[in-house]
């Protein structure tokens, strides 16, 4: 256990239990984030990518048929050891999360002032809706909403999708997180509102200090984004390494394989890739120490 | 130059909003040949999904014409023409109805137009389940336990079944993850080859258009600005819009990133 990380996983396993027996979906995942480290955790869908931000944010733990082992650390805190009401003070304050699409994950019967409000009583109990809103419009600006008093009055359906993800970012860091977790944020947007986004939400966490833990199916949407990389297959972590080793010298087939399967600006066509290799079950690569 | 497949001639789409007037799509003539693959590009709210509904006789435009084969589609379309012209949708599991097999779906497409006979239809779904690479037994399962792959894959199926000519495919893969989407080009690839289908192809990821488009449409604001062979357009964009479409793209390798910065006007990112 090292106290000064901000996110620590040691030997992490996750089962759910059905009627025909438990199946596992994490194998025993490490993984670390530094404070103000940008880590990126990348795989296709069903790799066990985003329960394992399920699992940080502690909501997995109160599934009935889940199953959680091993240790998660936070700033030396393990969670396991938390009850699940401590472990929700911790959302919203502490650790908090954007998700991948925006519009459904914004209250769409409150108006965005409201929702700012809300998230502010997390830390400040007793705040009143005035200074809540002020709060809030200064950390639109940074977002670079410049009608910021329009949007506060406006519900989510009313803005477009890349203005709610702005929205969702700031909501998200609004109370100084130490951690946060993006969960393939602005997938659901197009590219450019995408790559807008993503920026922004670089020069905040950059200027907050805040530590990052950002999931996605494409490696390049990381590249300029991470300081490191996971690369995690079917509930095994394949790959990890500073960004520049991951994309300079690729070493896993999983790997590679991701890599190819982005569709090049320079053309070349569509790659053949394998649906299930063998050698996608190597053994796991590390990229010089950890940190 | 052949005969264009399908002909737009300067077609306008006006939406009324309260008593505020959008204009979706303005004034836009364009071409699509037999066979080719046409790109339309654009960002959210261009107007590309709209275009693509007036094709497929969704809504009518308030202004010009569609040619198909150099006839006029009427607003209201007759089955024939619906058969020629389908379309495969962004999110496949809402295009599939969750109560209704993989079987009973693409049944019913060929029921509806009464394609082929009634006793070899169980073997045209077998075929074409084949034909998109998914085993026929899966005929029997629910559109809620495939994954994302294996439902678009049902969903090209379906809009294939009555020997569709001409496919309106809207942002077929960007709801599909990096590998699975590879795959489902390359199919859509086959199938444009073995079925010499036409496609017209909506998306706002140029990296996907770069490998699979054989011309580019690129759309802002309901306005047609550019349109080009799709080399063309990578080698030397002549619009703002279209470099910055090119600046958003995430890219993993140094030749790309040269690419990239060499066009791009604007970095975005």
């Amino acid at each position: 256990m090292r106290p000064d990380l901000t996110l620590d996983i040691k030997n992490l396993r996750l089962s759910f239990r059905s009627w025909s027996g438990s199946t596992e979906v994490l194998h025993g995942i490490d993984l670390s984030v530094a404070p103000g480290e940008r880590v990126a955790l990348v795989g296709e869908s069903g790799s066990g990518k985003s329960v394992t931000s399920r699992i940080v944010l502690g909501t997995m733990q109160d599934v009935r048929h889940a199953r959680v082992s091993g240790q998660v650390t936070f700033e030396g805190t393990d969670l396991a050891k938390l009850a699940s009401v401590e472990r929700r003070a911790l959302r919203g304050r502490e650790i908090s999360m954007i998700f991948q699409d925006p519009s459904s994950a914004l209250n769409p019967v409150f108006r965005i002032g409201d929702l700012f409000h809300e998230v502010l009583k997390r830390r400040h109990p007793k705040i009143s809706k005035g200074e809540a809103r002020q709060r809030a419009a200064a950390i639109l600006q940074d977002v670079s909403i410049a009608d910021a008093e329009r949007v506060l009055s406006s519900y989510s359906f009313q803005l477009s999708g890349g203005m709610n993800q702005r929205v969702m970012i700031a909501m998200a860091l609004i109370n100084e997180p130490r951690l946060l977790l993006a969960d393939e944020p602005g997938t659901a947007l197009d590219v450019t509102v995408q790559a807008q986004t993503l920026s922004l939400m670089r020069d905040l966490v950059e200027q907050k200090r805040t530590s990052v833990l950002f999931i996605s199916h494409n490696l390049g949407v990381v590249r300029e984004f991470a300081d490191r990389i996971y690369v995690i297959y079917r509930g095994n972590i394949v790959e990890h390494g500073p960004t520049a080793a991951i994309f300079d010298a690729p070493q896993h087939p999983y790997t590679q394989a991701l890599l190819s399967a982005i569709p090049r600006l320079t053309g070349g066509g569509v790659p053949d890739i394998e649906e299930r290799s063998l050698s996608f079950n190597d053994p796991m690569i590390s990229h010089g120490t950890d940190i | 130059m052949p005969d264009p497949i399908l002909s737009i001639r300067a077609v306008s789409k006006e939406f009324h909003v309260g008593k505020s007037r959008v204009q979706a799509i303005d004034d836009v003539s364009l071409d699509v040949f037999e066979g080719e693959c046409l790109a339309i590009v654009g960002e959210s709210g261009s107007g590309k999904s709209t275009l693509a509904n007036m094709i497929l006789g969704l809504g009518a435009p308030t202004s010009g014409a569609i040619r198909f084969k150099n006839v006029e589609l009427p607003a209201k379309r007759s089955k024939l023409h619906r058969r020629q012209i389908q379309l495969v949708q962004q999110n496949p599991l809402s295009a599939l109805n969750p109560r209704r097999s993989i079987g009973a779906s693409l049944r019913l497409a060929l029921d509806v137009h009464g394609h082929g006979q009634r006793a070899d239809r169980p073997d045209m779904v077998a075929a074409l389940l084949k034909e998109v690479g998914l085993d026929p037994d899966m005929a029997t399962r629910s559109p809620s336990g495939l994954s994302g792959g294996q439902r678009q894959r049902i969903a090209i199926a379906r809009a294939l079944a009555c020997q569709s000519q001409v496919v309106v495919l809207d942002e077929p893969t960007s709801a599909l993850d990096v590998l699975v989407q590879a795959r489902v080009l390359r199919l859509l690839n086959a199938l444009r080859a073995s079925r010499k289908l036409t496609y017209i192809f909506i998306t706002h990821d140029l990296s996907v258009v770069r490998n699979i488009a054989d011309r580019v449409a690129v759309f802002q604001k309901g306005k047609l600005v550019e349109i080009a062979q799709t080399e063309t357009l990578f080698a030397n964009p002549t619009c703002d819009y279209t470099s910055t479409l090119i600046s958003a793209v995430p890219v993993v390798s140094p030749e790309e990133v040269a690419l990239r910065d060499a066009l791009a006007n604007v970095r975005v990112f």
